[in-house]
């Protein structure tokens, strides 16, 4: 495991990583090295991690970790100066965001993005015409997922009436109704009362066991540990541990990028 | 049971504007009707691009000229029959349409609006000076006899006109209605409401933008040759100033942004307030109609922004 190694051997991070990228010749998602600079500021710097097929990776931080700007790279929002981002193989590093999409990628956004003057049904119906031109077919699909998030009750209310937590499942239902083979999800429980969260993370874990990769960003801990295969966690741009979240729970530069140096026995 | 009656009502007004012309016989009420149905179907073109897909354009003036100069040039230098200088105007403008949408649709929101307002001007000073054109002085659009509508000139009565305008308007919003059921419809909306979500789920957003950009252009193009051969006579003045691309925006935004109907209700109410302005002050309130304009949009703006349709949606959701 990587993160289990000392910061200051390059050397071996670098074998460390190769053989990881190796490895994961099969996954779905490979990034590779991706480096992404705003000015001065490396919001993301030489990342490289896989997702295989059916996997839910968690993608932990603090704030200004770089966890969005990695979403926003990954789905065509930003292009990256350096590296490569494959999707079964193919290269969609400069493909447009509607494009990444068409090739099975969803996404949810962390500042929540409804189209707050159609109705809910509508909402999703629009995700839902990415695989049909036909209306009546498209309402089906998206009653559907509608459904399947636990919102079809609401389905006719104009989507800038719900609450929070239902944003966030109609998020979903319209990113689920593109019918990707990978969705990426920024932010399950945010800004989400309590008692709505076993909720959301059921949900998300529904959607993981019917086969569905996910790639999910959460700073509830407990949740996210919970929830996931794999854990990657960044800070200040770089990838500080990757592995199964027993591993990278106790990992000290994890823990001190949460915590500070004080915390770290 | 709603639905039926809809159905109802709107055959029922089909039959008085189709025999409205039969009855009044005066040519006064005529042209008011004409010049309603031309904005209204003008309103619906800006309303496809500004209504349905979020897109402010102030600039459609740009097609409306380019309708009434394409099928008058053709007329005049290749007696081209002005229906078929119809259709080259409207794939005139659309391809304008597309070469403009191409640098401008980069800019979002204000900026568009602002830049569409540019692009009016230019084209409009582009026309000022084109002397093969007809430069400042404008064209009279050659007059043909006998009355026919082979020509597209009625020069005994207005009745004919009135059908033109009345079939150009159900042309207007017969394709907003099936872009409104169709999944083209679902996009423009979805673009206007959020960009990134949109791109998120897959719809390629410039494109479409052009695709209501075109449908736009190319229905305004349609009233700006019948606008030719009703007048008999154009300058940029008349049909490329701003003033009318703003008139346009007025008239859909004071019946309803993004609805089906609204453009035709802002029509009805603006344009009789328009000419009876003009007539009751004459040539010297030539402004009166302006200001009875801008205090009508200053009311919506206060009252409902949604315009007059969502007006009338929340009275029945009270009444009802």
């Amino acid at each position: 495991m990587e993160s289990r190694e000392p910061p200051d051997q390059p050397g071996s991070r670098l074998a460390a990583r190769n053989e990881r990228l190796s490895s994961q010749e099969t996954s779905l998602l490979d990034v590779r090295g991706v480096t992404k600079r705003f000015g001065g500021l490396v919001a993301n710097r030489d990342i490289s991690f896989g997702v295989a097929a059916g996997e839910l990776v968690g993608i932990i931080g603090p704030n200004g970790a770089g966890k969005s700007t990695l979403f926003d790279l990954l789905t065509g929002f930003q292009t990256a100066d350096a590296g490569e981002v494959t999707l079964d193989g193919h290269a969609i590093t400069r493909l447009r965001p509607d494009e990444i999409s068409r090739l099975g990628v969803a996404r949810t956004f962390q500042k929540l993005k409804p189209f707050t003057h159609m109705t809910v049904l509508e909402n999703v119906m629009v995700g839902a015409f990415q695989k049909t031109r036909d209306p009546a077919h498209a309402r089906r699909e998206a009653f559907e997922a509608l459904e399947r998030v636990g919102l079809a009750d609401r389905a006719q209310a104009h989507a800038q009436v719900l609450s929070t937590g239902q944003r966030k499942r109609l998020e979903l239902a319209r990113a689920l109704a593109t019918k990707p083979r990978l969705l990426l999800m920024d932010e399950v429980t945010g800004g989400v009362d309590l008692r709505s969260i076993p909720g959301l993370v059921g949900l998300v874990r529904e959607v993981n066991a019917g086969g569905m990769a996910l790639v999910v960003i959460e700073h509830n801990m407990g949740v996210i540990m919970d929830i996931s295969h794999r854990i990657v966690a960044l800070n200040l741009g770089e990838i500080i541990a990757d592995g199964s979240p027993a591993v990278v729970g106790r990992d000290p530069r994890v823990v001190e990028a949460y915590l500070g140096q004080a915390y770290v026995r | 049971m709603p639905r039926k009656l809809r159905r109802v009502g709107i055959a029922v007004a089909l039959v008085l504007l189709v025999a409205f012309p039969l009855v009044v016989t005066q040519p006064f009420p005529r042209h008011v009707m004409i010049t309603i149905f031309l904005y209204a179907m003008l309103a619906q073109a800006w309303n496809l691009l500004a209504g349905y897909c979020g897109q402010i354009s102030l600039g459609n003036a740009v097609f409306f000229g380019t309708g009434a100069y394409t099928s008058t040039l053709l007329l005049k230098h290749l007696d081209l029959s002005p229906w078929a200088g119809m259709l080259v105007g409207v794939i005139l403008a659309v391809l304008l349409s597309q070469c403009i949408g191409y640098p401008v649709f980069r800019l979002r929101g204000h900026y568009f609006a602002i830049a569409t307002i540019a692009v009016g001007e230019i084209v409009g000073t582009l026309m000022i000076n084109w002397d093969w054109a007809g430069g400042a002085r404008g064209l009279f659009v050659p007059i043909k006899r006998p009355d026919s509508w082979v020509n597209f000139q009625f020069h005994q009565s207005k009745q004919n006109y009135y059908y033109v305008a009345l079939a150009l308007l159900l042309f207007a919003l017969w394709i907003t209605l099936r872009v409104e059921r169709s999944r083209l419809g679902y996009y423009l909306r979805a673009i206007r409401e959020d960009q990134d979500a949109a791109a998120s789920l897959g719809i390629p957003v410039a494109a479409y933008k052009q695709r209501a950009m075109a449908l736009s252009a190319g229905i305004t193009a349609l009233g700006g040759t019948f606008y030719a051969q009703y007048i008999l006579f154009i300058d940029p003045e008349s049909v490329f100033p701003t003033a009318l691309s703003i008139l346009i925006c007025l008239v859909a935004v004071l019946g309803g942004v993004g609805t089906l109907w609204g453009p035709l209700v802002g029509a009805a109410i603006l344009i009789p307030v328009g000419e009876w302005t003009r007539i009751a002050f004459g040539g010297s309130g030539k402004a009166v109609d302006l200001l009875v304009y801008g205090a009508l949009i200053m009311l919506v703006s206060v009252i409902q922004p949604g315009g007059i349709m969502a007006l009338a949606r929340r009275g029945r959701r009270r009444t009802g």
